[in-house]
């Protein structure tokens, strides 16, 4: 059991808190970097998909986890990056460039569209939200002369300054190109976090009127988080069309943004390490399936055995673990640190209770 | 005469969405939790239905069967609550969105399991046949639906204006705390109310059954439900069945009328402009916040 003696007001906001903490973070980098010798070409792919699910939920982690907005849209906006990054590089906008606008224009979209829909709030945002998933997928159908609508578009091969990237002949070089994207996300994730943006998002989250009462501006706050989320959120959906090589309206269907949320539940609401252990959980889930219908010998896939399974999941999860996958870290950690002094009612929580968002 | 043609089938379709609507605006008033799985227990009552009375389940005649749906999804609505949503008991609502999306993956995935994925249909006295008026021809299904629909808003709107449960449930509603101090059982009232939504939705699930095919994606009806709701307004059982019929009106309309691919949106955009321009719907409940 360590003791932090603070000394300093900074070491509240400090990026690690001591050495042995940025120890096992640089740690953690030297093996992503090094992971492309350890492991063969297809796993290396998986991981590329995890890492491609992280950022997208790091996006809406940004606005469900710290800001408290739900929202069930982000497929929406992770169809919106995927387009407009496409289509800004077949008009021959280096990849660079396309990609970061891509995140850019995803992210003015994503704010201009909270304007009107943070007047709202719980129960009708989500619904909303929900609205503007389903929309986009009739959206991009309607949008055949630039989307091709059902037919789908072929992801173009990317050129980074001069290299061509091929999922499929330099897996490798995939993989750092989304490693980077994912440690620059990651950084200023953490880095807005303890910014005073972060801090009114923390504040909108645990209390709208407190907030208001401490001066921050909550529609503002509200609206910079939507856009910042979805900003995020399009760089994960054009890695994901990228990556997937090709794409259509079916791709970014309103089930993306469930999965997408689920995900983030499940990997713990509010951590960034949340975001990266649901994708985890995501992305092997499918294979995982596979082999223990396998084994029982079902070698046809059973529909909707996936999102079935991952129902049962997330309910488990709310039931049992309603702080996710990190929320379980945390508690094993503090048990181990403490111990033999952890007691069983450490984590219990505060009994609440509902009062009506209607006629107050 | 075939404006009143496409009238009348979006009002009988608009019925079925206020039904799941109704489902919704109960859990509403009486939890302040949204069921974003009511679609699917539409789905599930209709699929109880089909394996009780068709010939090749179980084939219990119509009639003799309709009370035992009831009861199964009843019970079904009541053990949910019991087993699964008392966990997040006074939490926020998200935590209740989350979990109810996820047992909707779950009911459509059992279902799916049990009856197959092809689509069926149900052998409902109310299937049969048409009247004609002139030249009209009226589905016996799309009136029986209009009718029992009318019943089932007036009945729960009369529940919760005048009975004693049902005021319980409103309290219970607005200030869990309140309701406790004045004697209310909250949670036995939520289980109550879940096992009522659970037989709305069974009674929604049969007249859908009997207007067509049912397959385990039906419960995706549920988010023209959503529309439905939050246009009338949530909260308010009218208001549901307002927007329903508004919703099941203009599909037809717009699928007649509109080029192709614009009349899926339709609903959707509608709901949003609802949103944009009356946050609340139409019957709004929302008064301005005092501190």
């Amino acid at each position: 059991m360590k003791f932090h003696f603070k000394t300093d007001y900074d070491q509240d906001i400090r990026l690690f808190p001591d050495w042995w903490n940025f120890t096992l973070y640089a740690a953690l980098l030297v093996l992503a970097l090094a992971l492309p010798l350890l492991i063969d070409p297809f796993f290396l792919g998986e991981a590329t998909n995890v890492l491609i699910w992280a950022i997208a939920g790091l996006g809406l982690m940004l606005l469900t986890g710290q800001t408290g907005q739900v929202s069930l849209g982000h497929s929406a906006f992770m169809a919106l990056g995927c387009y407009s990054c496409v289509l800004m590089m077949e008009a021959n906008v280096p990849f660079v460039l396309a990609f970061l606008l891509a995140g850019v224009i995803t992210g003015v979209v994503g704010a201009l569209i909270a304007i009107p829909a943070l007047k709202l709030h719980g129960v009708y945002l989500a619904i909303a939200t929900l609205a503007l998933a389903i929309l986009a997928d009739d959206i991009i159908v309607l949008l055949k002369e630039w989307t091709d609508g059902v037919n789908g578009k072929m992801s173009p091969p990317i050129d980074l300054f001069g290299y061509e990237i091929n999922r499929w002949n330099n897996p490798v070089e995939w993989y750092y190109l989304v490693l980077v994207v994912v440690l620059m996300v990651t950084l200023f994730y953490r880095n807005l976090l303890r910014a005073p943006l972060g801090r009114a998002f923390a504040a909108v989250r645990d209390s709208e009127i407190s907030a208001q009462a401490m001066g921050v501006n909550v529609a503002q706050t509200k609206t910079i988080a939507f856009g910042i989320s979805c900003a995020i959120t399009g760089l994960g959906g054009a890695l994901m069309g990228l990556f997937a090589g090709a794409f259509n309206n079916e791709t970014f269907n309103f089930l993306l943004s469930i999965q997408l949320l689920m995900m983030i539940v499940v990997g713990g609401l509010g951590f960034i390490h949340g975001a990266f252990l649901g994708a985890v959980v995501i992305a092997f889930l499918p294979q995982v399936l596979s082999m223990t219908t396998d084994l029982f010998g079902r070698g046809v896939a059973i529909p909707g055995l996936e999102s079935g399974v991952f129902g049962v999941i997330l309910i488990l999860f709310i039931l049992f673990e309603p702080m996710g996958l990190y929320g379980r870290w945390l508690k094993i950690r503090v048990f181990l640190e403490l111990f033999p002094f952890a007691r069983k009612d450490m984590f219990k929580r505060q009994k609440s209770y509902l009062k009506t968002e209607r006629l107050r | 005469m075939e404006v009143l043609q496409l009238l009348i089938s979006g009002l009988a379709n608009g019925c079925v969405y206020g039904l799941i609507a109704l489902g919704f605006v109960l859990i509403y008033k009486a939890t302040e939790a949204v069921n974003f799985a009511q679609g699917d227990f539409m789905m599930l009552g209709a699929f109880v239905t089909l394996g009780l009375v068709n010939p090749e389940y179980a084939g219990i005649p119509f009639w003799l069967a309709l009370p035992l749906v009831f009861i199964i999804m009843g019970l079904l609505g009541y053990l949910l609550d019991i087993v699964v949503l008392r966990a997040v008991f006074g939490q926020s609502q998200v935590a209740v969105i989350i979990v109810t999306i996820a047992l909707g993956f779950v009911i459509r995935f059992a279902v799916g399991e049990i009856w197959g994925h092809e689509p069926q249909s149900l052998r409902s006295p109310l299937a049969l046949g048409d009247v004609r008026i002139g030249d009209l021809v009226l589905g016996l299904a799309d009136i029986a639906v209009i009718i029992v629909t009318l019943i089932m808003t007036l009945l729960l709107w009369q529940f919760f204006q005048h009975t004693k449960m049902g005021l319980a449930m409103q309290a219970a509603s607005q200030n869990q705390m309140a309701a406790y101090y004045m004697g209310i059982p909250v949670k036995r009232i939520q289980g109550m109310v879940w096992a009522l939504a659970g037989i709305v939705a069974a009674v929604a699930g049969i007249l859908y059954a009997s207007k067509g095919a049912l397959d385990p994606t039906a419960g995706f009806i549920g988010i023209k439900a959503f529309a439905a709701a939050v246009i009338g307004g949530f909260g308010s059982l009218p208001g549901a069945l307002l927007g329903g019929l508004i919703v099941g009106v203009i599909e037809p309309f717009a699928a007649r009328y509109l080029p192709p691919g614009w009349s899926q949106i339709a609903p959707y955009a509608l709901l949003i402009a609802v949103l944009l321009f009356r946050p609340h719907g139409l019957f709004a409940q929302v008064r301005a916040k005092k501190v």
